[in-house]
């Protein structure tokens, strides 16, 4: 047993406080503002929005409003629109209180690498360089293995790095990890997980 | 002094040549030049380099100068949604300069605001740090990135009045803005060119200092990503 992509989302918006400005990665990290709950965030996309609603009903879709992901999206009646330097200019200068990203690695000291695979399809990084190098707190969420079924908490990276350092928090299908001094630090298995399991499944080193 | 133009076509008559550097605004296919990208394919202009988030998908935005042959480079920071433009590059008959996303934004800002370069953290200890002078604040690493300055910049706004003053509609102001003070010139083209005196003053978007040509015409807008969820949901 471990966590599905539902409870990876539900354990993501547990990291989120009332009052938090936040950015939302593609996949997982999407489905965290299905968990929110009461609390009241205000979810930024970089394109040039604070305030993103939920998909449109059909026939409702409006091709001058749409998601980082480039999705028809919808405004809430907090919304405000800017441009892409403003928009930069507020991730850059630490005014979103965090981001929830995906990940292809992260390694022991917080380097993430999650926009590139030399000899693959290159799409680019598109904002998550600006926004692991700005944000408050960057936490990812992925799972814990790749599909080869190795570990993706490594040791060192091996794939060009989106920013060094960078990460504070991992959630993963296994459980939650912190970045600390001299590895990842276990902060909760997932229901049905043992701390051995996740050690075992782990490539970083995990301090006690 | 006349800012408005009959179509795309005169709006841009004399201000393009061959190997020219165009800031584009848009995000991927929302709020793009779209009437103006295809006059620079009626104009046949070649070896282009556009400073453009996106490359457009294969047979609408910039994909459309990619499949004649017009594009020499793209500065962007995301390309994925184009397989003309990866066959190019993976050829080798196009170049790339990825740049992180907001990195070219304030690249553009830089430039339209006269100030050359500055220093930021994004990209530091990644490969867009290479051969870049690095420089510490407070113990942080800084990378120096240079202001765009184009040749030209084609943007697209909502409305206009004759004047240039601009307005643009939700998420399809993106990277208008900056890439329309960062040319030499500006192109504007609008869904709607209205009376001077009939836009909010308080509420320009875009004063009219940086719109040097304007054109009406109709827009396709085209959806990328048409995502929605059912009625009984709600």
């Amino acid at each position: 047993m471990a966590w599905d992509r539902n409870q990876m989302a539900e354990r993501a918006a547990q990291e989120l406080e009332d009052g938090m400005y936040v950015n939302l990665g593609i996949g997982i990290p999407t489905l965290v503002a299905n968990y929110v709950g009461d609390k009241d965030i205000t979810l930024q996309s970089e394109n040039g929005m604070l305030g993103m609603g939920p998909f449109p009903f059909e026939g409702d879709e409006d091709p001058d409003l749409i998601n980082a992901g480039k999705q028809t999206i919808t405004e809430l009646r907090r919304t405000a629109y800017f441009d892409s330097a403003t928009s930069f200019a507020m991730i850059r200068g630490g005014k979103i209180a965090a981001a929830i990203l995906g990940a292809m690695e992260v390694a022991e000291n917080g380097d993430l690498a999650n926009w590139m695979i030399p000899g693959k399809l290159v799409k680019g990084m598109g904002g998550a360089m600006d926004l692991v190098a700005g944000v408050g707190r960057v936490i990812v969420v992925m799972d814990h293995a790749n599909k080869h079924g190795e570990s993706k908490l490594l040791k060192e990276c091996t794939l060009p790095l989106t920013g060094k350092g960078v990460v504070d928090r991992i959630i993963t299908n296994l459980g939650v990890m912190d970045v600390v001094e001299g590895g990842l630090k276990i902060v909760e298995v997932a229901e049905g997980v043992t701390e051995e399991e996740l050690r075992a499944a782990t490539e970083a080193t995990i301090v006690n | 002094m006349q800012k408005v133009y009959a179509n795309a076509n005169e709006a841009l008559d004399g201000l393009l040549h061959d190997g020219m550097l165009i800031a584009s605004g848009g995000f991927g296919l929302c709020g793009i030049p779209e009437l103006l990208l295809q006059a620079i394919k009626d104009a046949g202009t070649k070896d282009l380099t556009f400073a453009s988030n996106n490359a457009g998908v294969d047979d609408f935005g910039i994909g459309i100068l990619l499949q004649t042959k017009q594009v020499k480079k793209m500065m962007s920071s995301y390309v994925g949604e184009n397989a003309e433009f990866m066959r190019q590059y993976l050829s080798g008959e196009l170049e790339l300069e990825f740049n992180p996303q907001g990195t070219l934004a304030e690249r553009m800002r830089a430039g339209g605001a006269g100030i050359p370069g500055f220093y930021t953290q994004t990209g530091v200890g990644t490969v867009i740090a290479e051969g870049k002078d690095v420089k510490s604040w407070n113990g942080k690493d800084y990378i120096l990135e240079e202001g765009i300055f184009a040749d030209l910049a084609i943007v697209k706004a909502w409305k206009a009045d004759e004047t240039g003053n601009a307005i643009f509609r939700k998420t399809a102001r993106n990277f208008n803005v900056p890439a329309a003070t960062c040319g030499k010139v500006c192109v504007l083209e609008v869904e709607e060119i209205v009376p001077a005196g009939s836009l909010d003053p308080d509420a320009i978007h875009l004063p009219g200092i940086y719109v040097h040509r304007i054109v009406q015409g109709e827009h396709e807008k085209r959806i990328e990503q048409r995502t929605t969820r059912k009625r009984e949901e709600a």
